[in-house]
């Protein structure tokens, strides 16, 4: 089953560790993350750049508009995300678990929906509209 | 040996996930002393045996081979974890220190490890439901998200329970083994308890298709000869017994349409022969063991139906006075409700409808499907239509699995 993690980042607490504390923690990261490639765990993943360089993209009275933002005022801020090949939720939990980003920020893991069937039903359904 | 064909390979290694993984999980988690560390050396072996017997051909002793291929590839994760040398707290240490030295002086030949794994599981200082959760996931290899649905409960407040009771059997350093003589009571209960819940599990027609499962019908069963075997106890027995008889019964209890057959209407000549004489062997020596509980109790009263070759000739009278053994050694409202629709079936539907009604009186049943459903029954045969439509329908707004709704909702089309 795939499951899809997002890594927040708790930025206050980030920014109060040394530079060196820091590569030693994103170095652990990518080790980490290369085991779960080499254990067929790893079903892909990036990091974000930063809150500030995102598009919002919205529907407002009938026009899509696009502004800058989000505005992040919370302090964990989403720094990436990872998809997870695991046998079940628990399975999961234990991966993300020794993840060391875990040290950073929280996690959260959440299954992957399959959609196989609604989109089945959607492409019946504009087949139809279409003919 | 001859390489395998891929295809034919893996085919191969997935029957043997099935039967083995497992005894391998448990006897890993015995060596590594930590069950999310054996559960990772675990599909690390199953990984690494589809690589390694492509090329050299399957080995003699597959089983012993996956051993020790989990244990070593566990070793890598600790020495890898050791070397990024990250400050975490949630890196499992071995409970064991020499756990590493220990693993390189083990036989990988060996014995069932599930029983002791099961002991673990069902330690006295885990919450019961988390006792069946943690078993069923880690003896019987059931995903969280299958768990969670079989005890409808969300898959996450599922998983904390798990992880919980992992935690807890790391801190209290709670010992994997079969506890000795004098610890033997409490936690055989408990043991018994977690088993046939897995039992009821697989027998349950239950919420949805594909959650009938004998597999965990039979995993319990196997189980339980495996407890018989090591402590001849007589509620062990009775449990046995118990399970076997009810198993029996399986081939006859759904229709060809997936439907739900009353015992009074199923086909008796399927019922398995083989599986109704070894339980009431295994009940015989329950009843001379001298500690007869409520397990044997209901064995014995399974064995009166098993043995009445028409359901007209039941021996009713034995089977009330078995409900009143039970009543007394573990008495229950769902006890009496049983016992009063053998009054029914003995004494007339007026006989067991006042029973009924009384205990609905006191409302400890208030909420229980069956206790609707049993008084509907014999509001119906006493023709007393308007009560039985209306105990069928509460029946059907209480139930949850499916062929059991298929069923109410049957009866009460029935009435006019």
């Amino acid at each position: 089953m795939k499951y899809i993690c997002f890594g927040y980042l708790d930025v206050p607490a980030w920014s109060q560790l040394s530079p060196e504390e820091q590569n030693a923690r994103i170095d652990a990261c990518f080790a980490y993350d290369a085991e779960l490639k080499r254990n067929g765990n790893w079903a892909g993943g990036e990091g974000l750049q930063g809150p500030e360089t995102a598009a919002m993209v919205r529907f407002d009275q009938g026009r899509v508009t696009v502004t800058d933002g989000p505005y992040a005022e919370t302090k964990e801020l989403l720094g990436g995300l990872l998809m997870l090949e695991a046998r079940d939720l628990n399975h999961a939990i234990q991966l993300i678990s020794n993840h060391p980003g875990v040290t950073m920020g929280p996690w959260e893991i959440r299954p992957a929906a399959d959609l196989t069937e609604m989109i089945r039903a959607s492409e019946a359904r504009r087949r139809l509209a279409t003919h | 040996m001859a390489p395998n064909a891929p295809e034919a390979l893996a085919a191969q290694l997935e029957a043997l996930y099935r039967a083995e993984a497992g005894r391998i999980l448990a006897t890993l988690i015995r060596l590594l002393g930590d069950f999310d560390l054996a559960e990772d050396g675990l599909h690390d072996a199953f990984a690494a045996a589809l690589e390694a017997w492509a090329r050299d051909g399957v080995p003699d002793h597959p089983r012993a081979w996956l051993v020790s291929a989990g244990r070593f590839k566990a070793i890598d994760r600790l020495r890898r974890r050791a070397r990024t040398d990250v400050p975490m707290a949630a890196v499992p240490e071995p409970a064991d220190p020499d756990a590493l030295a220990g693993l390189e002086a083990e036989d990988p030949e060996v014995a069932d490890d599930r029983l002791r794994l099961i002991f673990t599981c069902c330690h006295p200082a885990l919450a019961p439901e988390a006792s069946a959760a943690l078993t069923l996931r880690e003896v019987c290899g059931l995903t969280t998200e299958a768990i969670a649905s079989a005890f409808l409960t969300r898959p996450t407040t599922l998983a904390q329970r798990i992880v919980r009771a992992k935690a807890r059997i790391r801190e209290a350093r709670i010992p994997y083994e079969v506890p000795g003589r004098a610890d033997m009571p409490a936690r055989l209960d408990a043991v018994l308890q977690v088993l046939y819940l897995v039992f009821n599990e697989g027998y349950a027609a239950s919420s949805g298709a594909t959650l009938t499962r004998p597999d965990l019908s039979d995993e319990a069963i196997r189980l339980g000869r495996l407890l018989v075997e090591l402590l001849p106890d007589g509620e062990t027995m009775g449990l046995l017994a118990l399970m076997l008889l009810h198993e029996a019964r399986r081939p006859a209890r759904i229709s060809p349409e997936g439907d739900l057959v009353l015992l009074e209407d199923q086909d008796r000549s399927r019922w398995d022969r083989s599986r109704i004489a070894e339980g009431r062997r295994w009940l015989d020596r329950a009843m001379a063991s001298g500690r007869i509980g409520p397990y044997t109790l209901q064995a014995a009263i399974a064995a009166v139906h098993a043995e009445a070759p028409r359901a007209a000739a039941t021996d009713w009278t034995r089977i009330i006075g078995l409900y009143h053994l039970l009543g007394r050694v573990a008495p229950s409202p769902v006890v009496e409700l049983n016992a009063a629709a053998a009054v029914a079936m003995r004494d007339g539907p007026e006989a067991g409808l006042a029973l009924i009604d009384a205990l609905l009186a006191q409302g400890h049943l208030a909420d229980y499907t069956p206790a609707h459903a049993a008084r509907g029954d014999l509001c119906r045969r006493l023709g007393r239509t308007g009560e039985a439509r209306a105990a069928y329908a509460r029946a059907l707004q209480l139930a949850r699995q499916e062929p059991e709704r298929r069923h109410l909702a049957r009866r009460l089309a029935e009435f006019p």
